[in-house]
């Protein structure tokens, strides 16, 4: 009995692990393509481009700034730029680039990033 | 192996007549000079340089002939940058073993792979004849809006050699580039470059204009 149940749970498992990850792949590798360029590798906001940012990018494993940044906010900062939620021009706006279902997964993905909730 | 053999293949035969014009074929082993079918991020990750089938809508020949010549490094932190960065002690990095000097060439390659790339046209849809309508005023508010108002110098270095790694530096993106290509590309680099890293920005055309203005007289020994 215990092993059907184990073989029901891994069956179940396998069933979810590729939707998690298509979920996943494609947020952090959007994170990597448009983000890291100014939050940095370490997405704690050294990216390469720091030199010319007169305004430090955000900290994005700043768990408790990000803990108190509303998801709703996040996306909006995203797809609307730092401008549209008072905060640096700098921050440029995403919305005509990403999908509002891309930019959905990439504020899950910053709460991975900072380990904090919404 | 049989794969690369394959891949160069390819690219010889897309570069065609560019080819016979002038243009080395080992240009396609890093340098798309036809419009890639495949428009995917992945494409994006594979890339090895900037897409060239629009080069001649793009770049002035004269800058060309003698930046093929003496090139220099014109994204300062690689292409793509995510590719070719590492962490610093303050910041990320350009890593310099991830980034490979262009090819140096000849005055009579150069002169003919000019010609070559200068004839691979951007279709008029994309590109339209007088997207820069030509008015030079705007030029002071357009350095404005690149330094402060649209925070471009976060991604390039612009007239001072001071800016941000992830973009190609503008201290000479007058000489380098055509006014119409520095207008249509700013005003929707995607449409150029499927999921290219510069965000389309919600720019008047104004803006626009102003900053073409301001960007084409960087290089050319003016006074923007």
């Amino acid at each position: 009995m215990k092993l059907q149940l184990m073989l029901t749970l891994a069956g179940a498992a396998l069933m979810l692990t590729p939707t998690v990850g298509r979920a996943d792949a494609p947020a952090k590798q959007l994170y990597e393509t448009y983000c890291v360029q100014c939050h940095g590798l370490n997405r704690n906001g050294t990216g390469v481009n720091l030199p010319g940012l007169s305004v430090r990018p955000r900290d994005h494993t700043d768990a408790k700034g990000m803990g108190a940044t509303p998801d709703d906010e996040l996306f909006k900062a995203i797809k609307e730029g730092g401008l549209a939620v008072n905060k640096s021009v700098l921050m440029p706006t995403w919305g005509g680039v990403l999908t509002d279902p891309q930019i959905t997964e990439l504020v899950k993905y910053l709460r991975e990033v900072c380990h904090c909730g919404s | 192996m049989k794969r690369l053999l394959l891949a160069v293949g390819l690219a010889v035969a897309c570069v065609g007549d560019a080819y016979a014009g002038g243009l080395d074929p080992s240009c396609a082993a890093c340098h798309a000079l036809v419009k890639p079918a495949d428009a995917s991020i992945d494409r994006l990750w594979t890339r090895k340089g900037p897409d060239l089938w629009y080069a001649g809508s793009k770049f002035n020949a004269e800058w060309l002939t003698s930046w093929l010549q003496n090139p220099k490094a014109i994204r300062p932190a690689g292409y793509p940058y995510f590719k070719s960065v590492m962490k610093g002690s303050d910041h990320d990095v350009p890593d310099p073993s991830k980034i490979t000097p262009h090819p140096k060439l000849d005055k009579a390659a150069a002169e003919a792979a000019t010609a070559a790339l200068m004839a691979l046209k951007a279709p008029a849809d994309l590109l339209p004849p007088g997207t820069f309508k030509g008015d030079m005023a705007g030029a002071r508010m357009g350095k404005l809006s690149f330094n402060k108002l649209r925070g471009c110098v976060a991604c390039h270095q612009g007239e001072d050699g001071k800016g941000g790694f992830s973009g190609p530096e503008l201290t000479d993106g007058g000489a380098r580039l055509q006014p119409d290509f520095i207008a249509a590309y700013t005003a929707n680099p995607q449409a150029f470059d499927p999921h290219i890293w510069m965000p389309k920005l919600t720019l008047k055309d104004q803006d626009i204009q102003r900053l073409t203005a301001y960007l084409s007289q960087l290089g050319r020994g003016g006074n923007p």
